[in-house]
């Protein structure tokens, strides 16, 4: 047990820790932020009435979600370097996390649409509405409710997928064992705290989903 | 429960009729010819062709009733003129303009063309007054509190002014569907489409919803109702247009229309709905 316990204590093992988990923090929330609302504006091409908006969307989506993540991550920290451009391994990782999710945020948001009788949607063109103003006013915040537990499915998946950043050189949690392992820490130990940290991470994002379903469930 | 009771029914007529004139004279002869022409149109969905060659042009002022057996077209006919349905060929003009094919000025002139859907289709999201507001509001530009004023002494007019702060789940069909014609005039339409807007209702609730309807027709509005309502029809439609596979089959006014009845396929519909 005190071996456990020293995984966390000894030396300054806790700043590694700590410095893991606060990388992967600052990666999950950029890589979120920016995967929702380039998802929504994917999703929002999806069902729009320009065609090549349309195909674009199908097209990305088709393309990337059958990438393996480990490959757009390679693409993006080995391949585009050699181009010239000279981007750092931590915003590449931000990119590729993007890139690779707001494909399934796309996918979420267009099915939650698709939730929506389309009969709202004809109501609001015939007000006059923009296509903008039907998605914004009316499709989306019914939408919404619909869309939140798949969601938080898709972000709480990127969250794990912020490991394969430390394949490429970002120092977050995923690379604390190799790290540990390296100073004679015992690996099980170890691994046992990085999961920990992870599902600490993971509870918030059930707490808020849980507060939005609930906020959405009563308003109707 | 059925809140709604004759009085309610005729002090909506009565409210109806008070306030539009102005919004009626306003849109009459802003400009000479028919406010929508069809013109050679045809539609197909796959090889189903819907629409064959309809022409019809509707009168400022006129309130025209559609009919005809199901699957007839009808309702593909209603949603064409203002484009939620496109076609393959043919023109449509709305007030002396063609329909744009995409974009804001299709918008704008959806804005000035009502529609009343046999779902109701009002925004469930949103309370009756907010329905009501959203297109004067974000469509028109209008200010908020106006929008509000208009919208409740719209609400009063056709009679569920106390249900302004209500969801659309909370109310009765004939409610709904009264909100929802609400909705559509609170934009100062030129012209109202109205989709079978009574099938979707308990026989009860009929009324309340034709009632209004024949007070908005009695004001000038512009009107295309699609109905099976012959009574509608008979007293307050100035033409009645049957519709058989897609084809216009003939047109006349309500008493002669069901008096004379030229075609065969009219006939045989007029026999067979009023039989029952
Ligand atoms: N979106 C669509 N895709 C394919 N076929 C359609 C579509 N909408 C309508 N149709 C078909 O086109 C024909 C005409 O439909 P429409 O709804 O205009 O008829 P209608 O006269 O309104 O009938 P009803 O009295 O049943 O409402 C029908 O055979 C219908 O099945
Ligand atoms: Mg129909």
């Amino acid at each position: 047990m005190g071996d456990f316990f020293g995984v966390l204590t000894n030396g300054n093992n806790g700043r590694v820790f700590l410095d893991g988990f606060t990388n992967t923090v600052e990666l999950f929330v950029i890589a979120a932020l920016c995967s929702l609302t380039l998802g929504m504006l994917l999703g929002a091409m999806r069902v729009s009435p320009v065609p090549t908006l349309r195909a674009f969307g199908a097209g990305y989506v088709n393309i990337v979600r059958n990438t393996p993540l480990t490959l757009v991550f390679a693409f993006l920290i080995f391949a585009v370097p050699k181009l010239g451009l000279n981007i750092n391994p931590f915003p590449s990782a931000c990119v590729a996390l993007t890139v690779y999710t707001a494909a399934f945020v796309c996918e979420v948001v267009r099915s939650g649409i698709n939730t929506v009788p389309t009969g709202q949607g004809e109501a609001a063109r015939a007000l006059g509405m923009t296509f903008g103003q039907v998605l914004g006013l009316i499709v989306l915040p019914q939408a919404v409710r619909s869309m939140v537990p798949p969601l938080m499915s898709v972000l709480i998946a990127m969250l794990k997928n912020t490991t394969i950043a430390a394949g490429f050189s970002v120092l977050e949690a995923g690379a604390i064992q190799d790290y540990m392992s390296e100073r004679g820490e015992p690996r099980f130990g170890v691994l046992l705290w990085v999961t920990i940290g992870f599902l600490i991470l993971i509870l918030p994002l059930v707490a808020f989903q849980r507060y939005l379903e609930r906020k959405w469930a009563v308003a109707r | 429960m059925r809140p709604f009771t004759v009085a309610g029914m005729t002090e909506a007529k009565g409210t109806v009729a008070g306030v539009t004139e102005a919004d009626a004279a306003a849109g009459a002869g802003v400009g000479a010819g028919p406010l929508v022409q069809l013109e050679g149109v045809n539609k197909h969905f796959g090889h189903l062709h819907v629409l064959r060659d309809v022409d019809l042009a509707v009168a400022r002022g006129e309130v025209v009733v559609v009919i005809g057996p199901s699957g007839s077209g009808k309702s593909t006919l209603c949603r064409a003129i203002n484009r939620l349905e496109t076609i393959d060929s043919g023109r449509i003009v709305f007030d002396g303009q063609p329909l744009p094919a995409e974009g804001r000025s299709l918008a704008r002139l959806r804005a000035d063309v009502g529609m009343v859907f046999q779902s109701f289709n009002l925004f469930a999201h949103r309370t009756i007054l907010q329905n009501v507001t959203l297109g004067p509001i974000k469509v028109r530009k209008e200010k908020p509190a106006e929008a509000r004023e208009r919208a409740m002494s719209l609400l009063e007019r056709v009679g569920i002014a106390s249900q302004a702060d209500k969801y659309p789940a909370q109310l009765s069909g004939g409610q709904q569907q009264r909100a929802a014609i609400a909705r559509a005039l609170a934009m100062r339409p030129k012209a109202m489409l109205f989709d079978e807007p009574t099938s979707a209702l308990d026989p009860e609730m009929v009324g309340e919803v034709l009632d209004v309807m024949t007070a908005l027709a009695g004001e000038g509005m512009t009107m295309i109702v699609v109905t099976h309502e012959m009574g509608f029809a008979r007293h307050a439609a100035n033409r009645v247009v049957f519709m058989a596979d897609g084809q216009l089959v003939e047109q006349a006014g309500p008493e002669e229309f069901f008096a004379n009845p030229r075609s065969d396929r009219a006939k045989d519909f007029l026999s067979k709905i009023l039989t029952h």
